[in-house]
């Protein structure tokens, strides 16, 4: 029977040989990650209370990131739990060493078929591999460690069809903040297939982008089928696994739910307006914006493909002076790669005020909150009332070029005038 | 299993802040409660009684992934949940937290009417208009989770029920 590849992996890790949108099914779990604020803080007095453990140390991956580098005492002792907890249970722990969705990518943990879980909304990060991969709640999370399987309900597949090729100063960003535009953030029951040319050009890091701001349009999660630019990132990460291309994809008379075609090339950079993803509009519908922050990070926003883009507008320019912008990399190990090939130093050069590798003021958490009334752009995936900082603060949200561009200009503007300078 | 109580009808995209209101997340869970949905029905909290039904419309549960949103309704004794559709994260959560969600696009009811619901059997009867609509039932092996009183209760039987076997 036909399947799309959503429907082939849940079947696979339910043990059946096909499976049907809408259908309740419970799969085994080949991955589980959870983070400093959701993880082992909200689930190791339940565990215990229930006088259970981890159902296989070898699939729990815990990351510090939200929380890092510890800001208070409170912040202090969570991380302190965290690392305990698990050294405790024999688990692999990612310490300060990045955003969780970037940091499990960058050690091959996430592979094509899988089945997996995260206590964290934007897990749908893992699609990007051609996984499945969702999104919990703690208490949800506390039975997968225990029982290591999870019951989700088979959603549909929404295809997003990218044909051509995305124009220069483009990028997964604005793609998916446009279609947090035109379909909303109601997307319910719903998986995001991802192809076309334009995705099979992307790289993974803009990949990760897709598959995590699917989150923004409320679907279950997104997904994109493996290819070679999959095989050989995982190759990159220096382990060898042997993966079935042919097996982990849509067949082409699979039922999807619809099917969106966008015509790649025509697409203009995005901003999306306080308070919502939805609010996007093509970037020339905005007026030049005054802004006093610009802020290139998160798990959306601040992976080396993103640093680059920042780096390729900033390239012998100066933030203006009525602006700040901040950068905090996506993992230690991009911070090193973009300081080995240069391209920290074109964005310090500029200006750019580097921060740690965290969640940071994404959450709400670390360094670079907004005060009352201030503006701010930034390459981040939410921009809800107080997310970034005061209640009063406002967020618009746009890829790392535009962000750069508003750097330099102090002003929201369209960053493919800046890069066209330099053609 | 069935449930009856009076409806309190909500609209559209009622989202995790309406019902768990920021500034309350750090206080307890009463408090936060006598919060819930303060925003769009300030009388909403003190008239609540044990068993009734909160009646919401599409992608209700919106928003982040915090369970103080279905913490707070519980808290308050709503019995059941139904609405035209859930955001994923929170529906998980309520059958988690042992409280009975169910999607029923066609309900029609107002505010203070008497609804009676079978989770199980996927039915819902408006009482006082006499009108019965079919939805999709809770499956059995939810429901189980549900009657359990959610997850934990659960968790905890299942493995007493291993280390007995
Ligand atoms: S960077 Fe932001 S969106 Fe990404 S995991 Fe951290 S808090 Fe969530």
């Amino acid at each position: 029977m036909a399947a799309t590849l959503t429907e082939k992996i849940i079947a696979r890790a339910c043990g059946r040989d096909a499976v049907k949108p809408g259908e309740i099914v419970t799969g085994r779990l080949d991955l589980l990650m959870m983070h400093d604020s959701g993880g082992p803080r909200r689930v190791a007095s339940r565990l215990e209370k229930l006088g259970a453990r981890v159902w296989d140390p070898d699939k729990v991956v815990v990351v510090s990131d939200h929380f890092v580098p510890a800001v208070d005492l409170e912040s202090a002792q969570i991380l302190a739990l965290t690392r305990n907890w698990a050294r405790a249970q024999g688990v692999r722990h990612y310490d300060m060493l990045g955003i969780c969705h970037v940091v499990l990518q960058e050690h091959g943990h996430v592979r094509p078929g899988m089945f997996c879980v995260g206590g964290d909304s934007h897990s749908p990060s893992g699609g990007a591999f051609g996984a499945f991969m969702v999104g919990m709640g703690a208490t949800d999370i506390t039975g997968a460690l225990v029982t290591g399987e999870v019951w989700v309900r088979v959603p549909t597949t929404t295809r997003i069809q990218l044909d051509g090729r995305l124009a220069r100063g483009v990028s997964a960003k604005d793609v998916m903040l446009m279609l947090c535009g035109t379909l909303g953030m109601g997307n319910e029951g719903q998986v995001f297939e991802f192809g076309g040319a334009a995705v099979g050009a992307l790289s993974m890091h803009e990949r990760l982008t897709l598959c995590n701001m699917t989150a923004e349009l409320g679907a279950v999660t997104g997904i994109v089928p493996p290819d070679a630019t999959t095989v050989a990132a995982l190759e990159a990460t220096g382990q060898s696994f042997g993966v079935d291309l042919a097996a982990w994809q849509s067949d082409p008379d699979a039922g999807f739910g619809a099917v969106h075609r966008h015509d790649a090339a025509t697409l203009a950079p995005q901003v999306a307006a306080p308070h919502s993803p939805a609010n996007s509009r093509p970037v020339t519908d905005y007026e030049p914006i005054a802004i006093d922050q610009c802020y290139i990070g998160a798990c959306t926003g601040a992976k080396l493909d993103d640093l680059r883009m920042a780096a390729e507008v900033l390239k012998g320019r100066k933030v203006a002076t009525t602006t700040r912008l901040l950068i905090a990399p996506a993992s230690a190990a991009m911070t090193n790669q973009a300081a080995a090939e240069g391209t920290l130093a074109t964005l310090t050069a500029a200006g750019a005020i580097l921060l740690p590798s965290g969640c940071g003021a994404c959450a709400g958490m670390g360094a670079g909150m907004l005060g009352d009334s201030e503006v701010g752009i930034s390459t981040t995936a939410r921009n809800f009332k107080g997310r970034m900082g005061s209640t009063h603060s406002q967020v618009y949200l746009a890829s790392p070029y535009a962000v750069a561009a508003a750097a330099v200009k102090g002003v929201i503007c369209d960053p493919r005038e800046l890069l066209e300078e330099w053609a | 299993m069935k449930l009856t109580g009076r409806a309190f009808v909500f609209g559209d995209r009622i989202d995790t802040d309406l019902l768990a209101p920021g500034p309350y997340m750090r206080q307890p869970l009463d408090v936060l409660a006598a919060h819930c949905l303060e925003a769009i029905d300030p009388g909403f909290a003190a008239e609540v009684r044990p068993g009734d039904i909160v009646v919401g419309g599409e992608s209700f549960g919106v928003g982040s992934s915090r369970e103080q949103a279905v913490q707070a309704l519980a808290k308050l004794g709503v019995g059941a949940i139904i609405a035209k559709s859930f955001a994923r994260i929170f529906y998980r959560n309520a059958l988690n937290l042992g409280v009975p969600a169910l999607v029923c696009p066609q309900l029609q009811a107002e505010r203070g009417q008497r609804i009676e619901v079978q989770p199980i059997e996927g039915r819902v009867v408006n009482l006082d208009t006499g009108r019965e609509y079919r939805c999709d039932p809770i499956p059995a092996q939810l429901m189980e989770i549900v009657t359990a009183g959610g997850l934990m209760p659960w968790l905890e039987q299942k493995l007493a029920r291993e280390r007995q076997a």
